[in-house]
């Protein structure tokens, strides 16, 4: 306190600086990022094969990722929130296998439907418990139960696929205004939660809670309760996710989404999420998302060896990093 | 200082009777689990995942995690054998200082990104699984290297030793974490990880220089990832681009967090990893013969998992409360 | 050396027709393979049959595979496929009925889908045409003669499979399974298990390892799938009972030469999968050329494995027999 008034120039000195530029405050950020490198991905894809641009098959290949990307969209809330959810790939399996399996059992839609939404709820919810409740990393909880809840839907559905009825399967295929519907749910998705996250108190209070969350709850914002949601919206999510892939696919198995933990991290990474809580934004994962789409549907129609596919990847994952982090610190006052 | 220690201690003795009871549990259903054939098999299926969990015990410890020990695996043993199969003149037992050079060197990879970039290393461990990985596919050719090619002595050292017949591999695995042990806690470097884990903030204040110490603790997990891609080959007898070290990662990580070491740094033992990985090898060991279907088996380790990190809090709590009671009475 | 005339005769005449009508050039169709994963050896064979046999025909080749032999994994290969206007899809398919969907894509847009190697069992209606090496019902019973022959026809067998949903060895097993039951010749040998070890080699150790424990009176393990023989043989291998327990199956001759060498396996069957490949180019020329009907009873003839006929469901075999691999014949075989 006494510091503050023996130097006043000092004080006022930093008052002083100038704010940075308008343009920069909008350009220099990592969805910028994550933007030139779509870009950058659309031009390679269609520069190593002729048969890359076509419009419809790039929204028809994108359907493939569609399930993830509306997860990875929840997920990027939840580490922004400070915490990590890997098990929403597990989820997703169990949640279908559940629904397929009680559907087979009563020839129930609305009751099947309603079963794979609930477990989803209560698996996001047991993740809740552990994590928030009993106060366990978040990392390990979840790789815990990702090993648990595939674990169980192998057990449920052993190594047989569970067929579902006509009239439920292809939603990829189904178009709207000349988009498929997964597409467009994503669009939806994408909208909402970019409005809850940015312009919401609850959003707010979300960036909060990751950059301190003791100063949070200590500003009066409800970390615990927030977070808890948080865990169960991934749970819902990842149960919608699950049942649109079983469309897709036309049967469940219990190794749906195999690995698709990573692919939904990767986005989150790719659009400039902080992996320690406090930045992110929908805008970036929802650019990730087509990132990833675009440059995996590229390389796969350019016949490149998954080999290649994986060392692009892992590059790709690495130099955005760098990347964000540079922009992370420029920018920091 | 006593609550902690007992803490420490309860927690090693914590898993010594898990692994007791589940022997017990097991041995009253299936007689042949208790026989010396049996501790053969569980010694067998753990010398790789005790390698690795060394050196993952490390990373831990040091606040930090490396994901990429999967795909250094196969990147390192694959180098060895194609050195193998091409030049069959060089002596099988140089493949071991190729394996762990190999291995060494992609450490130093992950460390420098981490350091250099100041960079979360468990993305980029995740990048580099995924590139390591597919160099792997990219100089094998997506081809496997065919058991022929893998010299026989090499073989033979999963096979047998004159040593009470127990395969040499076993005692290379305990003499790692001998090492391991000697070097975390009676070696200045060894304390200084352990200081860096704890506490980032203080630790260049105190003089550790961060920066080499993350580069080392890299390169000995990267070293030991190669040095079990060499041992890869010698238990299985190839090297496939696919198949060598996938899911290795997980279940190193597994073993260590059962083993105690908290995700959070500075808290981690040896002994404790040791018996992590006993006891995951006992479970991997008891399931076929149970006639639990091999599609039982995730669920059954992601319950373990769980468990113990139940345990490990509770644990942790009592030692609060025993510290909170201590410093009320002070 | 007539039918060569005669086959050569006819692709002159394609190629006349073609150039007249402005049509697809008559052999220059694009063909690709889609194997279950990468890093497999076994498709390195039927890969290098594709080869050579497009380089006779002129048709462009190209392999891929998915990183995983997961259910669904070749999806989103082939819809590239047909995305890059392939003519043929030739594919080892991962599950029975996961691509039946995409399949039909790729036949209502006038693509050939050839099963190769494995076929979409109970899903038929979704290919056009199924290239097996050999006759599958005959691979069951020919395996449990060649086990029979090892012990004597006489003790307790168990079986090492991959995956439980494997079309291919389910229809194997379920053949060896009824062999054993209703032929009076293998009356004293008697099935005690089948375990799966996913074509993994850790886990298919841990199984034999299981077996060797759980049934200590075991004489003999068929692995009718290359993994899962390599690695019962090792485990004999290590702990040094080859004389007591007798494994054989499915091999390939490079993974095995070494256990025939020092006696760990006497002896163990497989087809060439060199010429399913072969067939496979050979039999889409002849389709799209209209040389070859693709209907039931139609022979056809192939360079270098003479006269093919399509048996029922749309199948062909390249041979008839397994070919058994022994001491006497290992080194004459590369792959």
């Amino acid at each position: 306190m006494t510091d503050q008034t023996s130097t006043p120039t000092a004080v006022s000195a930093l008052d002083a600086a100038t704010p940075r530029p308008r343009w920069q405050v909008i350009l220099i950020r990592p969805e910028t990022m994550t933007f030139v490198l779509l870009v950058l991905a659309f031009v390679v894809s269609s520069s190593i094969s002729p048969y890359f641009l076509d419009i419809n098959y790039i929204l028809s290949s994108f359907t493939l990722y569609a399930e993830f990307s509306i997860v990875a969209l929840v997920l990027t809330m939840v580490i922004i929130a400070g915490e990590i959810d890997l098990s929403p790939a597990a989820n997703m399996a169990l949640s279908a296998c559940l629904f397929a399996w009680t559907y087979q059992a009563t020839q129930s839609m609305p009751l099947a439907i309603a079963v794979g939404l609930g477990a989803g709820l209560a698996m996001g919810a047991f993740n809740a418990v552990l994590v928030i409740g009993l106060q366990l990393p978040s990392i390990i909880v979840t790789i815990g139960t990702l090993t648990l809840y595939r674990g169980l839907a192998q057990i449920i559905a052993g190594d047989q696929s569970i067929r579902l009825p006509d009239y439920f399967i292809g939603i990829n295929n189904d178009l709207w205004l000349g988009v498929p519907v997964p597409v467009i749910l994503f669009l939806v998705v994408t909208i909402a939660l970019a409005f809850f996250l940015g312009a919401t108190i609850w959003g707010r209070q979300i960036y909060q809670i990751g950059t301190n969350e003791v100063a949070a709850q200590h500003a009066g914002i409800r970390a615990r309760r927030i977070k808890f949601m948080l865990f169960l919206a991934m749970g819902f999510a990842s149960a919608v996710a699950g049942m649109m892939t079983a469309s897709r696919l036309g049967s469940v198995r219990y190794d749906l989404g195999l690995g698709g933990e990573l692919q939904m991290v990767l986005m989150a990474m790719l659009g400039g999420t902080y992996i320690f809580g406090g930045r992110g934004t929908i805008l970036g994962t929802f650019l990730a998302a087509w990132l990833l789409s675009v440059i995996s549907t590229g390389m796969l129609t350019a016949q490149w060896l998954p080999a290649t596919q994986l060392c692009v990847l892992g590059l790709l994952l690495i130099i955005s990093i760098v990347a964000t982090n540079l922009i992370y610190s420029r920018t920091q006052r | 200082m006593n609550a902690l220690r007992s803490i420490l201690l309860r927690r090693e003795t914590g898993i010594a009777v898990m692994i007791v009871l589940f022997v017990i549990a097991v041995g009253i259903a299936k007689p042949r689990f208790l026989s010396l054939e049996y501790l053969r098999i569980i010694l067998l299926l753990t010398p790789l995942i005790m390698i690795g969990a060394m050196g993952q015990m490390l990373v831990l410890v040091a606040r930090h995690v490396d994901l990429s020990i999967g795909s250094t695996q196969a990147f390192a043993a694959m180098v060895t054998a194609m050195m193998f199969k091409f030049h069959p003149e060089i002596p099988w037992y140089l493949g071991f200082l190729v394996s762990i050079g190999v291995g060494l060197g992609l450490g130093l990879v992950n460390g420098a990104l981490t350091t250099l970039f100041r960079l979360p290393s468990i993305i980029v461990t995740l990048g580099t699984l995924n590139l390591y990985r597919g160099l792997t596919f990219i100089i094998s050719d997506a081809r496997q290297v065919d058991r022929q090619y893998i010299p026989s002595a090499l073989k033979a050292m999963s096979t047998t030793s004159p040593i009470l017949g127990i395969p040499w591999i076993i005692f290379m695995a305990l003499g790692v974490a001998v090492l391991t042990y000697w070097f975390a806690s009676h070696t200045r470097v060894g304390r200084q990880v352990f200081a860096l884990g704890s506490n980032p903030v203080a630790a260049p204040l105190r003089g550790i220089r961060v920066n080499a110490v993350t580069l080392m603790v890299f390169s000995i997990s990267g070293a030991l990832a190669g040095l079990s891609g060499i041992m890869y080959a010698s238990r299985w007898g190839f090297v496939n681009p696919s198949n060598t070290g996938a899911g290795f990662e997980f279940q190193v990580i597994a073993a260590v967090v059962i083993g105690g070491v908290s995700i959070n740094g500075g808290v981690g033992s040896v002994l404790g990893v040791v018996l992590g990985v006993l006891l995951l090898g006992c479970v991997s060991a008891a399931l076929p013969l149970l006639g639990i279907p091999g599609t039982a088996q995730s669920a059954i380790y992601g319950a373990v998992i769980i468990i113990a990190l139940l345990i490990d809090r509770s644990v942790r709590q009592r030692g609060i409360a025993a510290l909170a009671a201590q410093r009320a009475r002070a | 050396m007539l039918k060569r005339h005669l086959l050569a005769g006819m692709a002159a005449l394609g190629l006349v027709a073609t150039f007249a009508t402005g049509a697809l050039a008559a052999h220059d169709f694009k063909i690709v393979y889609i194997g279950k994963n990468t890093g497999n050896p076994y498709f390195d064979s039927i890969n290098g049959g594709f080869v050579d046999a497009c380089k006779q025909i002129g048709c462009q080749y190209e392999f891929v595979a998915p990183a995983t032999a997961e259910a669904t994994s070749q999806i989103p290969i082939i819809e590239a496929q047909i995305q890059r206007g392939v003519n043929v899809i030739a594919i080892a398919p991962n599950s029975p009925d996961a691509m039946n969907q995409v399949l039909d894509e790729a036949r209502a847009k006038g693509i050939l889908v050839l099963a190769v190697n494995g076929d979409l069992v109970g899903n038929e209606s979704h290919r056009d045409a199924n290239i097996l090496p050999v006759d599958f019902t005959k691979t069951g019973p020919n395996q449990v003669e060649l086990m029979g022959s090892l012990i004597g026809y006489k003790g307790d067998i168990a079986i090492l499979s991959a995956t439980t949903e494997a079309p291919d060895q389910n229809t194997w097993i379920a053949a060896m399974k009824k062999t054993l039951a209703e032929d009076p010749k293998y009356k004293d040998m008697k099935l005690v298990a089948t375990v799966y070890g996913d074509d993994q080699p850790e886990k298919s150790t841990t199984e034999m390892e299981a077996l060797l424990s759980n049934y200590p009176d075991l004489v003999g393990v068929i692995a009718p799938t290359t993994v899962g023989v390599a690695a019962a043989a090792q485990v004999v291998q290590q702990r040094g009972i080859a004389d007591k327990v007798h494994v054989t199956g499915l091999g390939l001759p490079s993974e095995m030469r070494d256990f025939i060498k020092d006696g760990t396996v006497k002896a163990f069957q497989l087809w060439s999968p060199y010429n399913e490949g072969w067939l496979a180019a050979y039999f889409a020329d002849g389709v799209l050329n209209g040389t070859i009907k693709n209907e039931v009873g139609t022979k056809f003839d192939v360079p270098n494995l003479g006269s093919i006929t399509i048996g029922d469901k749309n199948v062909m075999n390249t041979q008839a027999e397994l070919t058994t691999f022994d001491a006497s014949n290992i080194d004459k075989f590369n792959f």
